[in-house]
């Protein structure tokens, strides 16, 4: 089975996110960078459908140069392959990346053979455009559902064959069944990620990472400025301490009407 | 009692603690113990847990350490942490891949002799019976210390806090940023400001004291004060990788003894079901205090900065080396965790010289908090620490030149892989030297001069030129490199050159300061234990001693006027002296300090032929009745006024000439020119500090003299006290009626030969001194003897050693052993007095 | 005219649409236009009568035979032939998993740009729109450059409100599927529990690593329960295996909207602010008095969880009797 996950190069932030005086972009001085959630959860799945049906997984991710990070972290965690789209500065909009990174994706394929699945995460932890995974696959005229929270392949996940896929709503769950080539959007909670071994840490070291320049045109989404929301300052009210504080606690829920 | 906050925010305190990691809450519990109330701690994170370097320690303590104040306040601490039952004796082996470092472990077992602390040595084998998941194969043997522990530094400290809140009313504020520390700087003969107050985000606190315990923060908050604390936050990389079974199936927090691979500058240590590898062998990682991010902004914690794979990498490989399972096990938190370093190597403690009641409780690490949060405590209450000396750590060691960014981080670069580097007690710094410009430096540099630097001045060692007498008097290298590291048989030709001829010697590193006013004669008498008030010409060599009667100085001070004392101290203890004499002068305007230093230059012509050289310079009678010993007069050398001072350290008759700064090189061209009839030679301070002192048994502070003993014991008490008080007096009254229990000695090493037929060189790093029956030598105060300086005596032609040892021990002629290397040589008491010469017949020629 | 695609289940519109209707009024009148609404699936008059509460003149229904459940592609594809045949001048959906979703297939369609979460819009030549980054801890404003905007308003970035009643027109929309449209169709459907789920409760009991362990939430189980509420969890608590993600809140879990939601031993990492900041009250149990969690919330009570917890369950279960 041939898996691509297209992953997103995030800063790893605390409490709170600065912004960069000029409010163009998050302030990562202090910040490390990670790959963004869901999509951690999309290389596990990964590794662990390849681990099931053999085959190999493929990191893809477009970013400045430094997102190789985050394809060696897949690879230290069981990815094959790496390649990277080199962009830098903004103005990769979710079109613009979706186009750079389509035509990535048939290059690859044209080199390789195609991938029977395409995992993106659903949305970036960042941006949040919730849109790039399904222009790529439209693009690829490939099935695309989002929000997965468990995947299983027929067959040996190999050419024909469906993908069956849940995804988590309200008190349960739908099922999707479709046919293979196909691409997900999947979300943290498909799986607990794996951490690297030291072993897994050194090989990944050693994968080769293929470099690819990015071109696309301009989306129609620009930014102006990152900023922080205001936030509303509300007086905490101290309803006592311990478990004296019960009594306090239940007039509030009372006066709530959900007692 | 809970943490809560208390409701109101103070506006008052006696003293303000900032930092609730371990080092802060262990002031405050410390200070509670010792009577202190209306203490107020706060912290900018929020508790138990404020985000500083506490919370992400591996919290292990290896209480073996070459350096007796990190060996004694390393053992201080672990106690404390076992009295408070948060601790656990895990055990810990340094393992050793490298021939190198299996001579160091012979050196750790040496040490782990001198401070009573039980350890063996391993063979590869038996490491791994102890620690089943080591490859014995990459080691050649480990160094076990069972009394290793693991400790939990964040409940220690609550419990310290705790403490303090019930016994002393101790008011903690979490979540408070300290935004000034304000001072009174209206200015004062004294030269020092004095703390005020505190300003954080909840209100200002007026203060009489403030403490600084903010681990990697510190040097930020004492730049509040407009003062500072030389340290750098710098990265310690560790990663936590597990589950393992063989580890979980311990079922506690540790079951296996840690593993230090000294080698590789990594450790393992369990925590639990997992590993926790730690790493001091990546590059020097530094970061500003303003580039730490706050606890919001923090992904983890402050200190618990992004990791940085690239640099464990090497790491990692070599961890897997030596354990294998390591390698499949998951790396599931891995962090650049920040501590701090210093300039030196060492922590900074005490009061800060520049800003009177500003305590720096810095640099701390886990495994020292308690003891030298005690040392804070003690210090703020009696005017010194009691529990041991603490000079090493004493923040106001520091020069100006030392407390720069740049010197900061440079040395801290440098240090930072000899963490768990084999450090040779002589080794020299690479980078940082000549910080101090001497008079003399092109002319040593031309005589190819070896530098070795005393904390930022440099002094020549040896001169290679002076080579040839090495073979006028038949000398050799030693045997083995680690005695033959850092030192030349050139320095044994200049010492027997000087006692058959004469050598002049660069001393321009004395601090020298100059007390004036009418009330000077009065303030020096009260920091001296001898007469200061002597005739105008006369000088005096005093020791100064510690409210408690141990010794804080001993050094020159000299009546060049009838209100004006001029005091002479060595450059290790420059920064502590100028502040002591700072501190407890008046204010009143009766005395004024001054800093000649850089004013005054100073050479050391001695040696039998010293007087025949001086005189060709100066139409002074330079008998011993125109010039006795122990006093000074004005003098012209060679056209330039000089201050000539009949004095010697190395036991040969001469001076210690002071010269103008600008003029020095003449003087300097003078003598040599005088002299070459006479077989003068530069000579270095491998002399004057060692051989020619050691011959002579001349103390020195910081070996001998350290404020755990007292001039009786150090055989350098007068037959009377005078009557002027001095600081001290009512301690030093009490020792003297009480007597000494100790006493300093020479001992000579009366065969050096080891047990591979080596002659071997005792380099002065504490090595004990036993009994014939190889038990160390304890007093009642539980004073071990050990080597506080040791050194060949080339006009003995044995090796020499000091220290202290029990009366009825000291007697000349005793028997004993002193360890070097893990081995026993023997050696006998020579006497309190000089090896060399006892009778000062050369002196006095 | 600003077309609002709505999202309805069991004949009901969701809140999040509502909140789209709410949203979609105020840009409509910003934009001088109508307000209209699409259903895509089905007409059923309850979800016209919604519509038209929140301020819908008109109503296109799609509902194609062949589409019997949720798909993407086909819900995509339909909205992407509105664009085209209804040529409205914004299309607006609400920022829900599907609506997202939906949005981005269309757009995906007429290879135009989408704004996805929004908080504010001004419509003219280039849009200017404020929108979520990182869940809502930062926003961005952008300009949107396009011949039709495509937007989604941010889940509970406004309280849904009833606008003046419309009795709208339905106009069939005829749209056309192919097979390949509907592979993406939803197969299946499993419930996993009745009764009242974590995005829809009034009261959520949420514990985070503060509550030490899986067992640890029994407690936090049985308030829930004596209050008609569910049990929510930290990310650290998911990550650490003591609750199924599914409990999650957060930005990579549920965004709740409780009437209270009762947060004990949680610290208040960004990453779960983002999915509480929209629960109508917070009541913060924790023995930090500084912690984000308390700072933001309305009540607090100091002290430990597993003292406080107990008591409040006695308490509410005298008041019960």
């Amino acid at each position: 089975m041939k898996i691509l996950v297209c992953v997103k190069r995030v800063p790893a932030p605390g409490a709170k996110i600065n912004v960069t005086a000029d409010g163009s972009d998050v302030d990562a001085a202090h910040l490390g960078f990670t790959t963004s959630p869901h999509e951690e959860c999309a290389v596990e799945g990964a590794v662990q459908l390849v681990e099931e049906h053999s085959g190999e997984v493929t990191v893809l991710t477009l970013g400045p140069g430094e997102s190789e990070e985050q394809l060696r972290y897949a690879a230290s965690v069981g990815a094959a392959h790496g390649v990277l789209v080199e962009v830098d500065g903004n103005g990769w909009d979710p079109q613009r990346t979706a186009a750079a990174l389509t035509t990535a994706i048939e290059g690859i394929e044209a080199e390789r053979g195609r991938f029977d699945l395409i995992l993106f995460g659903n949305e970036s932890a960042d941006a949040g455009g919730f849109q790039v995974g399904v222009r790529v696959a439209r693009a690829l005229g490939r099935p695309m559902v989002q929000g997965i929270k468990g995947i299983e392949a027929s067959g040996d996940g190999s050419g024909e064959g469906t993908i069956t896929a849940r995804r988590e709503i309200d008190g349960g769950f739908e099922v999707y069944e479709i046919p293979r080539p196909a691409v997900l959007g999947v979300m943290e909670g498909l799986n607990l990620p794996r951490y690297p071994t030291m072993k897994g840490r050194l090989a990944s070291k050693k994968i080769e990472i293929a470099k690819l320049a990015g071109h696309a045109d301009e989306g129609g989404q620009s930014r102006i400025t990152l900023h922080r929301p205001e936030e509303a300052v509300s007086e905490t009210v101290i309803l006592g301490t311990g478990a004296e504080a019960a009594a306090a606690v239940v007039d509030v829920l009372d006066e709530l009407g959900v007692l | 009692m809970s943490d809560l906050p208390s409701a109101a925010f103070p506006t008052t305190a006696k003293v303000v603690v900032i930092g609730a990691g371990i080092v802060g809450n262990c002031v405050v519990g410390h200070l509670a113990r010792l009577g202190w109330k209306d203490m107020v701690l706060i912290d900018k994170g929020p508790l138990p847990n404020p985000g500083g370097s506490t919370g992400h320690a591996s919290n292990f303590i290896f209480p073996v350490d070459h350096n007796k104040e990190m060996a004694l306040l390393g053992e201080q601490s672990a106690n404390q942490y076992r009295d408070m039952n948060l601790s656990v004796d895990s055990g810990g082996i340094e393992v050793a891949r490298t021939q190198d470092r299996m001579d160091e472990l012979q050196r750790r077992m040496t040490s782990a002799k001198a401070w009573g602390i039980e350890a063996h040595l391993l063979t590869p084998a038996e490491v791994k019976e102890l620690v089943p998941f080591v490859n014995e194969d990459v080691i050649l043997g480990g160094f076990y210390c069972p009394t290793v522990s693991v400790v939990d530094s964040l409940e220690t400290g609550t419990v310290m806090r705790k403490e303090a809140i019930e016994t002393a009313g101790l008011q903690v504020f979490a979540n408070t940023e300290v935004l000034d520390v304000v001072t009174d700087d209206t200015p004062r003969p004294n030269g020092r400001r004095k703390v005020t107050a505190v300003v954080t985000n909840k209100g200002t606190i007026e203060t009489e004291h403030v403490v600084i315990a903010c681990g990697v923060w510190s040097n930020r908050i004492a730049y509040m004060a407009d003062t500072y604390i030389p340290l750098v936050p710098a990265v310690h990389q560790m990663a936590d990788v597990g589950p393992m079974d063989i580890l979980a199936e311990t079922n506690n927090e540790i079951g296996y003894p840690i593993v230090r691979d000294m080698d590789t500058f990594c450790y393992e240590r369990q925590s639990s079901g997992s590993m926790e590898v730690g790493s001091y062998g990546h590059r020097a990682i530094l970061h500003h205090p303003d580039e730490i991010p706050s606890n919001e902004e923090a992904a983890l914690s402050p200190t618990e900065m992004p990791f940085t794979p690239d640099d464990f990498d090497d790491q990692m490989e070599t961890a897997i080396e030596l354990m294998d399972m390591l390698g499949e096990a998951e790396i599931k938190y891995a962090i650049n965790g920040l501590l701090s370093l210093t300039p030196d190597g060492m922590p900074c403690l005490g009061e800060i010289p520049d800003v009177e009641n500003l305590w720096s409780a810095a640099a701390v690490w886990v495994k020292e908090g308690p003891g030298m949060g005690q040392v804070v405590a003690e210090w703020m209450t009696y005017g010194n620490p009691r529990v041991i000396d603490s000079h090493g750590a004493d923040v106001a060691r520091f020069y100006e030149q030392e407390k720069s960014d740049e010197h900061i981080w440079a040395r801290a670069e440098e240090s930072f892989i000899k963490t768990y580097g084999i450090v040779h007690p002589s080794e020299q710094w690479g980078d940082r030297r000549h910080l101090v410009e001497g008079p003399f430096r092109g002319r040593q540099e031309a005589l190819g001069a070896e530098f070795f630097q005393a904390r930022v001045w440099e002094r020549p060692q040896w001169y290679n030129s002076n080579a040839d007498l090495v073979e006028r008097y038949g000398l050799s290298e030693r045997e083995v490199e680690w005695d033959n590291r850092w030192w030349s048989p050139i320095t044994v030709g200049e010492h027997l050159n000087l006692r058959e001829n004469c050598g002049l010697i660069d001393l321009s590193a004395f601090q020298i300061y100059e007390l004036e006013g009418p009330g000077a004669v009065e303030f020096a008498d009260y920091l001296a234990v001898n007469k200061v008030d002597v005739p105008v010409g006369r000088s005096v060599y005093t020791p100064w001693l510690t409210p408690d009667g141990g010794f804080h100085s001993d050094l020159t001070m000299m009546r060049v006027g009838e209100e004006t004392v001029r005091i002479v101290t060595g450059v290790f203890d420059g920064g502590r002296d100028e502040f002591w004499v700072r501190k407890h002068m008046p204010n009143d305007g009766s005395v004024t300090f001054r800093n000649l230093t850089m004013e005054l230059s100073t050479l050391g012509l001695w040696g039998p032929h010293a007087p025949a050289v001086l005189a060709q310079l100066t139409d002074h009678d330079l008998s011993q009745v125109g010039s006795p010993y122990g006093s000074y007069l004005d003098a012209t050398i060679a056209g330039v006024e000089c201050k000539l001072f009949r004095i010697s350290y190395v036991g040969d008759t001469g001076w210690e000439i002071y010269i103008p700064w600008d003029q020095a090189t003449v003087v300097w061209d003078a003598i040599l020119e005088a002299g070459k009839d006479h077989g003068i030679r530069a000579t270095g301070g491998g002399v004057y500090s060692l051989s020619g002192r050691i011959e002579k048994g001349y103390r020195l502070v910081g070996a001998e003299l350290e404020s755990e003993y007292n001039p009786l014991e150090a055989g350098l008490a007068r037959p009377k006290v005078k009557a002027a008080n001095f600081i001290g007096r009512e301690a030093y009254l009490a020792a003297r009626e009480a007597g000494a229990e100790v006493q300093c000695v020479t001992l000579s090493v009366e065969d050096n030969t080891d047990s591979q037929g080596r002659k071997r060189y005792m380099q002065g790093g504490n090595e004990p001194i036993l009994d014939m029956f190889g038990d160390r030598i304890i007093d009642s105060h539980g004073r071990a003897s050990r080597v506080t300086t040791a050194g060949y005596a080339p006009s003995i032609g044995k090796v020499l050693l000091m220290g202290y040892v029990t009366n009825e021990l000291a007697e000349p002629g005793t028997d004993l052993q002193v360890m070097y290397m893990n081995e026993l040589y023997p050696c006998k008491v020579v006497g309190s007095g000089s090896a060399f010469d006892p009778e000062d017949t050369r002196l006095k020629s | 005219m600003l077309l609002v695609i709505l999202e309805h289940e069991d004949g009901v519109l969701v809140e999040a649409a509502r909140e789209a209707l709410t949203f979609g009024r105020t840009l409509a009148e910003k934009m001088g236009e109508d307000l209209e609404a699409a259903l895509i699936g089905s007409g059923e008059d309850s979800l016209v009568e919604a519509a038209g509460q929140y301020g819908a003149e008109t109503v296109h229904v799609a509902a194609p035979v062949e589409l019997t459940d949720y798909s993407p592609d086909a819900y995509g594809s339909i909205v992407a032939q509105m664009v085209e045949s209804l040529e409205p001048d914004a299309v607006l959906a609400c920022g829900s998993s599907r609506g997202n979703e939906v949005m981005a297939q269309a757009a995906a369609r007429l290879d135009a740009p989408f704004v996805a979460n929004s908080l504010d819009a001004t419509p003219g030549d280039d849009w200017l729109i404020t929108r979520v980054q990182w869940g809502g801890s930062l926003l961005e404003d952008v300009t949107l450059e396009a011949d039709t905007p495509l937007l989604t308003c941010g889940l509970h970035s406004v309280a849904s409100e009833p606008g003046d009643e419309q009795n709208p027109d339905v106009e069939e929309f005829d749209a056309e599927l192919d097979a390949s449209d509907l592979i993406t169709m939803v197969k299946d459907r499993v419930v996993q529990e009745a009764g009242v789920t974590l995005p829809t409760a009034p009261v959520v009991c949420g514990g985070g690593r503060g509550v030490g362990s899986a067992d640890g939430f029994g407690q936090l189980e049985e308030l829930a329960t004596l209050l008609g509420g569910r049990v929510g969890c930290s990310r650290a608590v998911t990550n650490l295996g003591w609750r199924p993600h599914s409990d999650q809140v957060g930005q990579t879990g549920t965004r709740i909207a409780p009437e209270i939601y009762i947060a004990s031993g949680i610290s208040g990492a960004i990453q779960h602010w983002v999915g509480a900041m929209a629960s109508k009250h917070i009541l913060a149990i924790n023995t930090d008095r500084e912690a984000n969690m308390v700072v933001k919330a309305d009540w607090a009570v100091i002290g430990d969880l597993h003292e406080v917890v107990p008591a409040i369950i006695e308490e509410v279960k005298r008041r019960k009797a």
